[in-house]
């Protein structure tokens, strides 16, 4: 019975290979979309995770010689007898001369946890580790390094490219580096009451961690672009597949009612139904992970540039097929084609014996549906009001994104019916009217690949309007930042009083760094002193302040915080904050702070030395005209290293540069959500062209040509994308808000400005016509094309 | 006494052979083994005796403060050997490891430390007397006048000690059975110490005075498969005398146990299996689990029955290896301090 | 002459070469005349209807409809005389699914240029549909949808009307009203009427018979 059952079920596909098709295309894109972004993602995050992970770099303050590149081991010992909790390191390169390969080792005993695999080693297998002291790295290193060493090599897929990990006896031994180090990472904590650094190692320089520093933070504003868009992504590609499996459980209910009327069980049937769905949904699910594979593999050299401009060359710009992220492709598809199919099969569950076999597909949908899901829909927009006004918390963000996108996709059909009723009532000309109510008639049958569109542009001008926004907030912010033509890093205090001698100059601004952890408002905080002059009054953007704000933070009277403080603290312009020991201030500007994820609070310089005369500037910005000429006598007349003197121009070229990568990948990706768009009317379209006929014989008999039906068509396709785009430009922007005002504050504590851009919109609301022309031209060739016996079929059944 | 590390430690290396890792197993062989009647060499016994595979110095306090507060310490050095041998620089096989804690009525301080031997980050050196992880260390002219240094994120001790008894032998002569199966440990003990210095909390400097115990044992296999977990006690009576007792519990339900009278001027009876025994009274929930926390303390040949509190009943280490240790007193029967230390409890 | 038919001849493609369908017709009609077309299944006849229509192309043969040679116009050609000359009314399908009533009866009208909203209304009463008008064609039972058609075809004031089948979904009663309906309105009109039908019934009630078998009238 089953065979006989699985036979039939499986004949409605024979005779439809287009609906098949469609389906398996769609589940197929949906999933490539999602998994194609999440392996991006995933590589991504793998690869500076390990290049962090591998460094120490980031995560953790280290400790550095202040000349040459070694430590003696000696060194190590003492810092940790005097209680500095300090870890090994021992870096160098080994190989053949274009083929070298980063040697790390580590001190598994002393090194923090977390740091790579022999973070770990301390608390999982010890005696193993030490009995075989393997060297840790992925694939591709592994194979490079073979023959090198005699030591076992472990696979290890979450190190960084080009990268080794190893015991530090094994690292010193390969390397000849015998007592040496390279550098110290420093733990997180510390015992209480230790000496001075410059009391024990007085020739080591301390670096402060770079973690969730700008760049780290800005990343992660990146891939919140990416999963937003594999979410939005996977949303249009279900969508097409819930049309598809709407129609084709539509058009198989006489069959369904043949099978239970000779005696085929219901729950068979459903189960019968719902296996054939698996393996279509495990057929799209394998399809789209290989294409998600190529879409990834072909994004990737270019996310792989933006990372690699934002950590350096840790970056591995190759693909790997990771078993989770494959896995997980699959089981987005069997989900959505779940998510997608219950409906159809809680209605086939429910349908009685004797029902109507009639296909409903294209049936006027007046009346109760179609105001059941308006005011659906107008529940999901109000949950989102309610959300956006009342709602905390990152979930209730994307919780909020979501409400808002259904809502509004839900409500597409509904508001699309009153206006093309409006232009029907409004038309004087006959086939004008018949043209609005005909339309009108389609809109059942094409209303999900509209609502595909209105989510692929939607999410088109809102992840575009962020990433927009926030180039030009930050590309500002770079300015405002980066105001000084050069960055120069001096190595002790002596060093930089000699240093401010030498490039002390009336008129000159040299901007000393000097910055301190502490906490505000009860919250980790970092206090800067600021040498308040030309630069900060001149380039420094507000977002809100008092009157004469810096010259009052000069004279000491108040501060300025910035955002992320102000808004965690609940503070504003004018409340009192306080700082160091008891003293009060007043605020009097809050600044802008974007990539940064700790609140700021700055104060004059002499206000700061006075409250940590022991912190010491080792950083420097430098106004000056002529920066090379300054560059060069600071090296040659001065005797600073070329690499403590960074020129701003550089710093704001490269920043610039990343951001530039991000947009080839957005763009990329919004020109492929739009493609599965497209591609959702175009299946919508042939589908119901045959559908359709019916619709159109009578008008072609009375007297409008195929030919003036066939461009009608496609006049449809594109005034239904138009209204589509009218509705996802304010859909988008509202997306936008969202991500600018909502999600970003949640995730990183800071607002966006938002930002439009008319032009970006309109191009992209062509290119939607665009795409809708292409989808509706076979549709409508073919139409035009249709011989008038197919046409008159549907008058009689009869020649 | 700390059972359930040393059962880890001991456990790894049998896991590894039992992975078939080369080597271990004959390695293994190669420890020495403690026999009975040890003839004891001083000093250079308090040093580390790298050829046998576990070691600890082992040293708990218990202090008051000023206004009578009672306060509690601990200090462990362990030494864990891959391999019966010392060698110089990374390789070497010797793996050290330091547990220190404070324990206050209200609050419990625990850190740990690691190191490699070889490099000279931890070690134990006999004459004069230095066991030391890190900043932490034990250290003085001879083993009778010590001071005690250790600190952590949030708290610090430096306190001086004074022997004022003989060091004490547990079971025959520092030969101490561990099981039925005859597993056993060299096992002797400093319990004379008075203590003097301070301790630093967050809330500030705390002077205190009191007595410690000091603990010396070693071996390469002391404990049996069977043995899960452990319930340890050292107490001081009012009177003078002193009890170390420890019960053995096995995984049938059964115990072993074993422990030392002492009297005040440092006499030792041996109390063999059976003859010392501590019942749980009262539980209480710390990490998660229960734990005992109040105990029923009997050694019915030298009229010993009294109810024994924790100070602080939530003294859990949670380290690496977690455990239960910290200060007791005694609140029936008898009267006097010590320390607790209980591992297994899951 | 309204309409003559010479030589004509169509056949569709099959399995195994073009099968055909209409071998050789001549036929004639004059304008306000009724005539029935009868025959087997397939014998041809709606055929020679969708031929005359404009709906289908000839293989070979003349079509003379109101002066116009129907197989000599394009598909443009054809659209303006089924828009102006012809009205009909078939089985099934013949209404616009998105039009309400009474835009499904004005439809060809205005198409054509000729609607007369007066003229309609009364098409409407006198078929009974006045309370239909605002109603979709789903909404009505067989024989209203069959009268919203004769309305239309009627509205357009055509030369021709071609029936094909125009009751054959309609039960006894309700064709018989219908028919009356459209024969008395057609007389009115004075529009010719070409009514395909394998009913003798329905058929003596037209002006002339033919029949036809394989393809060629007899």
């Amino acid at each position: 019975m089953m065979r006989t059952g699985l036979s039939a079920l499986w004949s409605h596909w024979r005779r439809n290979p287009l609906q098949l098709f469609t389906l398996v295309a769609g589940l197929a894109l949906a999933t490539a979309l999602w998994s194609g972004v999440q392996a991006v993602n995933a590589e991504a995050r793998a690869s500076y995770d390990a290049a962090a992970a591998t460094l120490g770099d980031g995560q953790y303050d280290q400790l550095l010689p202040e000349r040459g590149d070694l430590i003696a081991q000696k060194t190590f010992i003492a810092l940790r007898r005097a209680g500095w909790l300090v870890g090994p390191v021992v870096e160098g390169r080994i190989g053949a001369p274009d083929n070298r390969v980063r040697l790390v080792g580590l001190d598994p005993l002393t090194t923090p946890s977390g740091l790579g695999p022999l973070g770990d080693a301390a608390t999982t297998g010890l005696p193993d580790y030490l009995e075989q002291l393997p060297v840790y790295a992925n694939a591709a290193t592994a194979a490079k390094l073979e023959g090198l060493l005699n030591t076992p090599v472990v696979i290890d897929a979450d190190i960084a490219p080009d990268t080794a990990i190893t015991d530090i006896s094994v690292a010193q031994r390969l390397l000849g580096m015998d007592v040496q180090l390279s550098r110290l990472i420093v733990a997180p904590v510390q015992p209480i009451g230790r000496p001075p650094l410059a009391e024990i190692a007085p020739d080591l320089i301390r670096r402060p961690a770079q973690g969730g520093g700008d760049v780290g933070r800005l990343t992660d504003s990146f891939h919140l672009n990416l999963t937003a868009f594999g979410l939005l992504s996977f949303a249009v590609g279900i969508f097409i597949v819930h049309g598809a499996i709407g129609l084709v459980f539509e058009q198989r209910r006489g069959m369904v009612r043949t099978l239970r009327a000779l005696g085929m069980p219901l729950n068979r049937l459903i189960v019968l139904m719902a296996a054939e769905l698996l393996a279509l949904a495990l057929l799209g699910g394998v399809v789209g992970v290989l294409l998600g594979y190529l879409i990834a593999a072909s994004l990737l050299p270019d996310v792989a540039a933006t990372i690699e401009g934002l950590y350096g060359a840790q970056v591995s710009g190759t693909l790997q097929l990771r078993p989770a992220w494959w896995l997980s492709g699959l089981a987005i598809s069997v989900l959505g084609t779940g998510l997608a199919a219950a409906g159809a099969l809680v209605g086939i569950a429910r349908m009685p014996l004797l029902a109507s076999a009639k296909p409903r597909a294209w049936a006027t949908a007046r009346g109760t549906a179609r105001r059941l899901q308006a005011m659906g829909s107008l529940a999901l927009l109000a949950v989102a009001g309610l959300l956006a006004l009342a709602g905390e918390g990152l979930i209730m963000g994307f919780g909020l994104l979501g409400c808002l996108l259904i809502g509004a996709a839900l409500l597409l059909p509904p508001v699309l019916d009153r206006v093309l009723a409006g232009a029907q009532r409004l038309a004087t000309n006959v086939t004008a009217q018949w043209f609005w109510a005909d339309t009108r008639q389609q809109l059942p049958g094409l209303s999900l690949a509209l609502m595909a569109l209105l989510l692929a542009m939607a999410a088109n001008i809102g992840v575009s309007t962020m990433v927009s926004s926030f180039r030009l907030t930050f590309t500002g912010f770079l300015d405002q930042r980066l105001a000084s033509e050069l960055y120069v890093t001096t190595e002790s205090a002596a060093q930089t009083a000699a240093f401010e001698a030498f490039v002390a100059d009336p008129a000159r601004e040299t901007l000393p760094l000097l910055s301190v952890d502490t906490t505000l408002a009860d919250l980790p905080a970092e206090l800067y002193g600021a040498r308040i002059g030309a630069t900060y009054r001149e380039n420094w953007v507000l977002l809100a302040q008092a009157p004469d704000v810096w010259t009052r933070v000069a004279e000491q009277q108040a501060l300025i915080v910035n955002e992320q403080l102000a808004r965690r603290a609940g503070l504003w312009v004018g409340d009192d904050l306080t700082i160091g020991t008891g003293l009060a201030l007043p605020i009097a500007g809050i600044v802008g702070d974007y990539g940064n994820p700790i609140g700021q609070a700055i104060v004059a310089e002499p206000l700061f030395r006075d409250l940590y005369p022991e912190v010491e500037a080792l950083s420097f910005g430098v106004r000056s005209e002529t920066p090379q000429a300054l560059r060069e006598s600071l090296i040659e007349e001065f005797g600073l290293p070329a690499q403590n003197i960074t020129d701003q121009a550089q710093i704001k070229a490269f920043s610039l540069s990343v951001f530039e990568r991000t947009f080839t990948v957005t763009a990329a990706l919004n020109v492929l959500t739009l493609a599965v768009a497209a591609f959702a009317i175009f299946m919508s379209l042939l589908t119901l062209a045959t559908m359709r006929l019916p619709q159109l014989a009578p008008a072609w008999a009375l007297g409008l040509t195929r030919r003036r039906l066939g461009q009608l068509e496609l006049v449809r396709a594109v005034v239904l994308a138009a209204l589509t785009a009218l509705c996802a430009l304010p859909l988008g922007l509202a997306l936008a808000w969202v991500l600018l005002a909502v999600v970003n504050v949640e995730a990183f504590g800071w607002r966006l400005p938002m930002f439009l851009f008319p032009l970006d919109y309109l191009t992209l609301a062509l290119f939607a016509l665009v795409a809708a022309v292409i989808a509706a031209t076979l549709p409508a060739r073919r139409l035009a094309r249709t011989p008038p016996s197919d046409l008159l079929k549907v008058f009689a059944n009869e020649r | 006494m700390n059972v359930k590390i040393l059962i880890t430690f001991l456990l790894l290396p049998v896991c590894a052979v039992a992975q078939g890792f080369a080597g271990l197993g004959t390695q293994a062989e190669g420890f020495a083994m403690p026999a009975p009647a040890p003839q004891f060499d001083f000093p250079a016994d308090h040093g580390a005796h790298p050829d046998y595979r576990i070691e600890w110095w082992y040293l708990t306090a218990n202090m008051t403060g000023p206004d009578g507060t009672p306060y509690g310490l601990q200090w462990t050095l362990f030494r864990s050997a891959l391999a019966p041998e010392t060698t110089e620089g990374w390789d070497s096989p010797q793996i050290w490891f330091g547990h220190a804690a404070v324990t206050t009525p209200e609050a419990h301080f625990a850190t740990e430390r690691y190191a490699r031997g070889g490099i000279g980050q931890a070690g134990v050196q006999a004459d004069p007397f230095t066991a030391w992880i890190d900043e932490w260390q034990l250290a003085g002219t001879g083993i009778d006048r010590l001071r005690l240094t250790a600190s952590g994120p949030d708290f610090a001790y430096d306190v001086a000690l004074e022997a004022q008894g003989p060091l004490v032998f547990h079971g025959d002569g520092g030969y101490s059975v561990k099981s039925a199966q005859g597993q056993a440990s060299y096992y002797y003990s400093q319990p004379f110490f008075e203590l003097a210095g301070t301790i630093t909390l967050p809330t500030g400097k705390v002077d205190v005075t009191g007595t410690a115990w000091l603990d010396r044992e070693w071996s390469s296999q002391p404990l049996a498969a069977d043995q899960t977990g452990w319930d340890w006690f050292s107490l001081s009576f009012d009177t003078g005398n002193k009890l170390m007792g420890f019960r053995l519990r096995q995984s049938d339900g059964s115990y072993y146990t074993s422990g030392t009278w002492i009297t005040p001027d440092g006499h030792t009876t041996a109390l063999p299996d059976g003859s010392f025994d501590a019942e749980p009274l009262a539980t209480t929930a710390v990490a998660g689990r229960d734990i005992p926390t109040r105990w029923r303390v009997q050694v019915p040949s030298r009229d010993v029955d009294t109810i024994v509190e924790a100070v602080n009943p939530q003294s859990w280490m949670d380290l690496s290896v977690p455990y239960w240790e910290g200060p007791v007193r005694m609140v029936g029967g008898a009267s006097g301090v010590g320390y607790l230390e209980m591992t297994g409890y899951e | 002459m309204l309409l003559s038919v010479k030589a004509l001849a169509k056949s569709y493609p099959g399995a195994d070469g073009p099968v055909p369908v209409l071998r050789h017709v001549d036929l004639a009609m004059q304008a306000g005349e009724t005539l029935a077309l009868t025959g087997e299944s397939g014998s041809g006849k709606s055929t020679i209807l969708h031929l005359v229509g404009g709906l289908d192309t000839a293989d070979s043969g003349e079509i003379l409809l109101d002066g116009h040679d129907m197989t000599r116009l394009d598909d443009k050609g054809r659209a303006a005389m089924r828009r102006d000359a012809v009205g009909i009314v078939f089985q099934q399908f013949n209404l616009i699914p998105s039009l309400d009533v009474a835009a499904n009866i004005a439809f060809q009208a205005r198409l054509a240029g000729r609607y007369d909203p007066h003229a309609t209304q009364d098409l409407a009463e006198a078929l009974g549909l006045t309370a239909q008008m605002a109603k979709y064609p789903e909404q009505l039972s067989g024989g209203q949808q069959q009268r919203v058609a004769i309305a239309r075809a009627l509205a357009v004031r055509p030369r021709i009307i071609l029936a094909d089948e125009p009751t054959g979904n309609l039960d006894e009663t309700t064709a018989e009203d219908v028919l009356d309906q459209m024969l008395a309105l057609v007389a009115g009109t004075g529009a010719a009427l070409m009514m395909v039908t394998h009913s003798r019934g329905l058929a003596a009630r037209m002006e002339r018979q033919v029949h036809l078998r394989q393809g060629t009238l007899e």
